[in-house]
């Protein structure tokens, strides 16, 4: 879906979605990490169940909530990666618990 | 006479107290109208906790109680009277509910308080207890370390108050209440049987007036000869992000509401007329309510507000009929989400036929305020 530019800087960050191994590159958000990975959704809704993907990428529409490091709801698109993360795809509304 | 602007009865207020009642008196029959302030009132029906509560109100007046019995009594079906008409689902849920103590000594103070009040001669009875952590703990699995025990009565429940405000005025509406926004009342006139009242949305006239205004019965009140001695006392409010459901209980300080956002209150502060929050208070209510349910501390809080009470001296609700101008009443309380059954189903069929049966609503009226104080 989406390919990284020739210029890119390499992706030396090692991080997991939903437990698999993935690659991102330092300054890369959490959203652009799961586009550049292939991921076709970040979560499901709380009311439908329908699949969403991050959408304005600047920290408007709220499309991109995806749990990371245990914790729901975070808006992946203002989180910048870090290395070891673990981002998970959230299905339907954050439970208190993550 | 201008027989286009004469109704059976004018509500003034149309908020829940004033909708409820609206409401039932058009059921009972009357051609209502409901005089509503613009969006500069200060409007306690859209900032209200929502708790549909029992335990701990009466102490003082044990008929305040029995009268808090019988609309929790009635709440059910006055939530699926307005689902059948309406098609609005107002979220009513009886599961019981809690008060939590942080601390021994709270919750013998808090056990103390409830055994003066179920002690009152002329207390109605009703099933409460005290709950030990263990026993807690299997109710609400998420309590922190520091809550030792609570209380807990069955009668409890809460709603979702701003659906229920809305269902009421869809209601009314259907049922041929004239809803007049945008209507503050500048005076009223009685004579000849007939009020007439002068608003900023031009006359109105009517056989009967209730007062239904919140803070504004302090002022609307002797007009027609009644006295309606209400302040405002300010609550803040925090609410969370939503989340799956974890609280399958209402606490008086702590719910999770049927859309998943975690409402957290109950302060009290006097205030004046000035709703604006504070991150003192607010720091406090947090605080409390994150020892109560530690994983509370992980949700972000999405919004904070303000909203003030309509309270008495007393804190118990005014219903009174004027002495000098018959057919004018007023109806003022602070829990016009837990009163709302009552108001709709037992005070309005009342108001409908012209009178407030004494041995029933007698103790509820300002006339309890004479009395000097003991010296």
């Amino acid at each position: 879906m989406f390919r990284r530019l020739p210029d890119a800087g390499e992706a030396r960050l090692a991080v997991t979605i939903d437990g698999k191994p993935a690659r991102a590159r330092a300054g890369d958000s959490v959203a652009a990490t799961l586009l550049a990975a292939g991921v076709d959704h970040c979560r499901t809704t709380p009311v439908s169940g329908a699949p969403r993907a991050p959408y304005c990428m600047m920290g408007v529409c709220f499309e991109c909530l995806v749990t990371i490091d245990g914790v729901g709801n975070r808006q992946g698109c203002m989180v910048p990666v870090e290395d070891g993360m673990a981002i998970e795809i959230q299905h339907g509304r954050r439970e208190i618990e993550r | 006479m201008n027989a286009t602007t004469s109704h059976d009865v004018a509500v003034i207020g149309g908020g829940l107290v004033g909708s409820a009642i609206a409401w039932g008196l058009a059921k009972a029959g009357q051609r209502v109208a409901v005089l509503d302030e613009g969006d500069i009132a200060w409007r306690a029906s859209r900032g209200n906790f929502a708790l549909v509560w029992v335990q701990s109100k009466g102490l003082g007046m044990p008929q305040y109680a029995g009268w808090t019995v019988r609309s929790s009594n009635a709440w059910g079906g006055f939530a699926e009277a307005l689902k059948a008409q309406t098609g609005l689902d107002v979220c009513h849920q009886r599961p019981g509910g809690f008060h939590l103590a942080l601390s021994e000594r709270e919750l013998e103070q808090r056990e103390a308080m409830l055994k003066r009040l179920h002690n009152q001669p002329a207390m109605q009875r009703y099933d409460w207890e005290i709950v030990d952590r263990e026993r807690l703990r299997r109710m609400l699995p998420q309590i922190g370390p520091e809550v030792v025990g609570a209380s807990y009565c069955p009668l409890d429940g809460h709603v979702n108050s701003l659906r229920l405000l809305r269902a009421l005025h869809v209601g009314m509406r259907q049922l041929g209440v004239a809803y007049l926004p945008n209507h503050a009342v500048d005076a009223i006139a009685w004579r000849d049987g007939e009020f007439t009242i002068q608003s900023s949305g031009g006359a109105v006239r009517s056989g009967k007036l209730v007062l239904a205004a919140g803070n504004g019965n302090a002022r609307l009140g002797p007009m027609v000869g009644l006295a309606v001695p209400v302040r405002p006392q300010r609550g803040q409010i925090v609410v969370t992000e939503r989340t799956a459901p974890f609280l399958n209980y209402p606490v008086v300080t702590v719910r999770q509401t049927d859309e998943g956002g975690v409402m957290l209150g109950d302060s009290l502060e006097e205030a004046g007329f000035d709703a604006t929050v504070g991150t003192g208070v607010v720091s406090a209510i947090a605080d409390r309510a994150v020892r109560m349910f530690p994983l509370l501390a992980r949700l972000n809080v999405v919004r904070t507000w303000a909203a003030l009470r309509v309270m008495t001296p007393d804190g118990f609700p005014i219903y009174d009929h004027s002495a000098t101008c018959p057919g004018a009443f007023v109806a003022t309380c602070h829990s016009g989400v837990t009163l709302a059954a009552n108001h709709a189903l037992a005070l309005a069929p009342l108001i409908a036929e012209g009178r407030l049966p004494p041995e029933q609503l007698e103790v509820f009226s300002a006339r309890r305020f004479d009395v000097p104080a003991a010296a």
